[in-house]
């Protein structure tokens, strides 16, 4: 219920969603690093778009930072190696997404600093866009948020569009995760910086920084950095899941609805996660490539929760060696949240772009919910849950019915995002999200190329 | 070492089917004691015989559908207490397990189990009697009388497939001030003869054996709503259309129509709104067909009352808002975000 009254004042937001538990244990720690793994495994595909062209050859020695593959065409962008070493192999991999896909892998020597050497420090103001623009692409910098979208391409708007605000989204609404929490309280001015450059990018002449409201240190960090002209505000908008998704944050601050199939670009608007801004705005002054990022280690698998520099290319293996509870022997490894993320099939899968955290839980948790289904009752709990107004009971009782067509044509199928608060809700312990995908599957199928 | 594969959410609420109806079983557990205090021996009867004829219709229809057993998801005791507290405390025991057999097998297990079943159960099995015993379900006993917890009311024990003999003459002999078994509906319906609010909130007016007392009725749902299991609009919408009803006819014309307290207090209005409307499984699930569907339960109970040749109408009038809910849902999906309006 979305009940408006003039006299109280609310802390926006958008209707229904749900409250899981936070599960943010590790608050108060600082973001540390983890020690180079022997091994990184590279993807070529870390982002949205064409897989880079890598640049070097079998048993080539690299640096730390040094471009290592470029990208190939305005869709993509470019990788650079984590670490110093020398490049073993350039060979298909295990990926997150499920396949197996071409990375390069890069024997880390042992006396690595985790020092960067690499990149030149660039004056940004004195960029005209298409340098800026070209700049953000050569440090392959992409959507940290877990989309992976190129962010050159993204802030890149098209002539026709006008784009007015940037949203700077810092809503973390995934249970477990804190990595862009404590980048936005310990690299707040880099993130000003990087909100700067992306404003510039866009041609935004505001922007809103969207924080839940139970982050309130996080906008105490950021506030001393905001500048006096007043283009940079805060907003404390409500904690509630998924506040972070586009639509839901547009609504909650701006109360706006974006139409479903349309771009943030229509209502003027370009949207980025904290995390990504801040290493814009830390990366691109400096010259340097994107190489590693900050991922949330926890759950009940874990033994050292937290939340880590990893470079890119560590694979879970090697950061379970390292944090991992060796005691719990039957898990799931969730790559992102835990409301969103991808249980991984392999433990040679690494630490990509897209990666924000890695969860371990113990098989025992999930017990009660896998053992045990019940028929759709109608309880209409999923209906009071669905952030985007579909009718998640009557989609499951369709799919049972292999009905795909209806329920893309006349319930929405397309509209739904896959955030899972249908499935949270299900008393029935219904896979709905998981019926959701398979009906989207065979609709993209079988469609006609 | 394993690797566990799921799809997301990883989480989940953590509340399931069976704790949804455990809850309600304890909602109800407060009325059945209420009944009990003013029944005494016969309603503890009724109750546990129409319950555990549910409880054995639900366990013999397991097996025969070769299902697992669904005894534990507790719809099956919630069927039986909540058709136990619709059927009048001088009920036969044997009717009552007819009853209950009549709800189990025609609503539900017919239809393919929880879930499936388009009608309330416990309805079904009280339309079901309604049809078939017309004089034993409109034959009422009076509350609290002094021997109620040593003696059986004496249509209770009748044997197996036999009529009950007329317990006109016990009814007399433990005359309890003012009543004249006649529910309150009834009274105004053939004597024009208004009952007080006070006896119809206490539970002193002739009435099926759970429905007597409108207030405890309203304590035990707001548990139910407080804690989220129960959906409030459903009986704020049917009582409160009734309401609207009851208030425009009296309006038109005071003479003909009773006050609006009757309608709202009187028969089953509070625990079929509360309770048997509330059914997830037969009612919709949009937001907008929660209204309308509540709505129309509330509008036919008033129709049927006033304008019926039954006193009461709120049965039927749940089961025409259950045979409606699929359409409704139909018509009223909910608006998507960010759609535009056609």
């Amino acid at each position: 219920m979305n009940l408006r009254l003039p006299f109280l004042k609310h802390a926006t937001t958008f209707a229904r969603g749900i409250h899981p538990a936070p599960h943010k244990g590790t608050l108060d720690q600082p973001i540390k690093r983890m020690p180079f793994p022997r091994k990184l495994v590279l993807p070529l595909a870390q982002h949205i778009g064409k897989p880079a062209l890598p640049l070097v050859g079998i048993g080539e020695e690299v640096a730390r930072g040094q471009i290592i593959a470029r990208a190939e065409g305005t869709l993509s962008s470019p990788i650079h190696a984590p670490a110093d070493g020398v490049i073993e192999a350039i060979t298909p991999m295990p990926v997150s997404r499920g396949q197996w896909s071409d990375a390069i892998v890069l024997r880390v020597y042992e006396a690595s600093t985790q020092e960067v050497r690499c990149g030149q420090p660039q004056d940004v103001a004195a960029m005209d866009h298409a340098q800026l623009i070209a700049a953000i692409q050569e440090i392959g910098m992409v959507g940290l948020g877990g989309a992976t979208f190129p962010s050159h391409a993204k802030l890149n708007v098209p002539a026709d569009k006008q784009v007015h605000t940037l949203i700077a989204n810092g809503c973390e609404c995934e249970p477990y995760l804190t990595c862009d929490y404590k980048l936005m309280r310990e690299w707040p001015q880099e993130l000003i910086a990087g909100i700067r450059i992306a404003m510039r990018a866009s041609g935004a002449t505001r922007a809103i920084i969207g924080i839940e409201d139970n982050k309130l240190d996080a906008l105490d960090a950021i506030r001393p950095h905001l500048p006096e002209d007043g283009s940079i505000t805060m907003r404390a908008v409500a904690t509630k899941y998924p506040q972070g998704a586009e639509r839901m944050l547009i609504k909650s601050l701006l109360d706006l609805d974006l139409p479903p199939g349309s771009l943030p670009s229509q209502l003027g608007l370009v949207m980025h996660n904290v995390g990504t801004l801040a290493l814009l705005g830390r990366l691109l002054p400096a010259g340097q490539g994107l190489i590693e990022r900050v991922v949330t280690l926890a759950g009940p698998g874990i033994k050292k929760p937290g939340d880590y520099w990893i470079p890119f290319g560590a694979t879970l293996r090697s950061v379970l060696e390292w944090a991992g509870d060796p005691d719990c022997i039957e898990r799931e490894v969730i790559l992102g949240g835990p409301m969103m993320g991808q249980a991984a099939f392999s433990l040679d899968i690494p630490v990509t772009k897209g990666t924000s955290g890695i969860l371990v839980f113990d098989k025992r948790m999930l017990e009660p919910i896998t053992q045990q289904s019940w028929a759709c009752i109608h309880c209409g709990a999923c209906v009071n849950a669905c952030p985007m107004g579909l009718n998640p009971s009557q989609l499951g009782m369709l799919s049972a019915k292999l009905e795909f067509d209806e329920m893309s044509e006349q319930f929405h199928l397309g509209d739904c995002f896959e955030c899972g608060c249908c499935s949270y809700v299900c008393p029935s312990h219904i896979p709905l999200v998981q019926q959701f995908r398979a009906a989207k599957a065979f609709l993209r199928e079988r469609k006609p190329l | 070492m394993s690797m566990e594969l799921r799809a997301s959410p990883h989480l989940h609420s953590g509340r399931d089917v069976p704790t949804i109806m455990r809850h309600v079983v304890y909602a109800l557990l407060p009325i059945c004691a209420f009944s009990i205090w003013q029944y005494g021996l016969s309603a503890i009867a009724l109750i546990t015989t129409v319950t555990l004829s549910c409880l054995a219709a639900e366990r013999i229809a397991n097996r025969m559908s070769g299902t697992v057993n669904t005894l534990s998801d507790w719809s099956a005791t919630i069927t039986g207490i909540l058709l136990a507290l619709t059927l009048p405390p001088a009920f036969p025991l044997w009717m009552g397990a007819v009853a209950g057999f009549a709800a189990v097998w025609l609503g539900k297990s017919l239809f393919g189990g929880l879930g499936h079943n388009p009608f309330n159960p416990a309805l079904v099995g009280r339309a079901f009697v309604q049809a078939a015993f017309p004089t034993a379900i409109t034959t009422w006993a009076p509350a609290f009388s002094p021997q109620r917890f040593t003696e059986f009311i004496p249509s209770t024990l009748t044997l197996p497939f036999c009529v009950p003999n007329d317990i006109s003459a016990w009814v007399t002999a433990n005359m309890v001030d003012g009543f004249t078994g006649a529910t309150p509906l009834a009274r105004w319906k053939f004597e024009q003869f208004v009952y007080p609010v006070e006896d119809m909130i206490t539970g002193a007016a002739a009435a099926s054996t759970g429905e007597t007392s409108a207030l405890l009725l309203l304590v035990c749902g707001l548990y139910l709503i407080a804690r989220r299991f129960m959906d409030w609009r459903i009986p704020v919408a049917v009582v409160g259309s009734a309401m609207i009803m009851a208030w425009g006819f009296q309006m038109y014309d005071p003479e003909a129509f009773p006050p609006m307290h009757l309608a709202l207090l009187s028969g089953g209005l509070m625990l079929g709104a509360l309770f048997m409307a509330t059914d997830m499984a037969t009612s919709p699930v949009t937001p907008m067909g929660i209204w309308v569907y509540g709505a129309i339960i509330g509008v036919v109970t008033i129709l049927i009352r006033y304008f019926g040749g039954l006193t009461e109408g709120v049965m039927y009038a749940i089961l025409f808002g259950n045979a409606a809910a699929p359409l409704i849902d139909k018509y009223l999906q909910p608006k998507v975000f960010g759609a535009r309006k056609k």
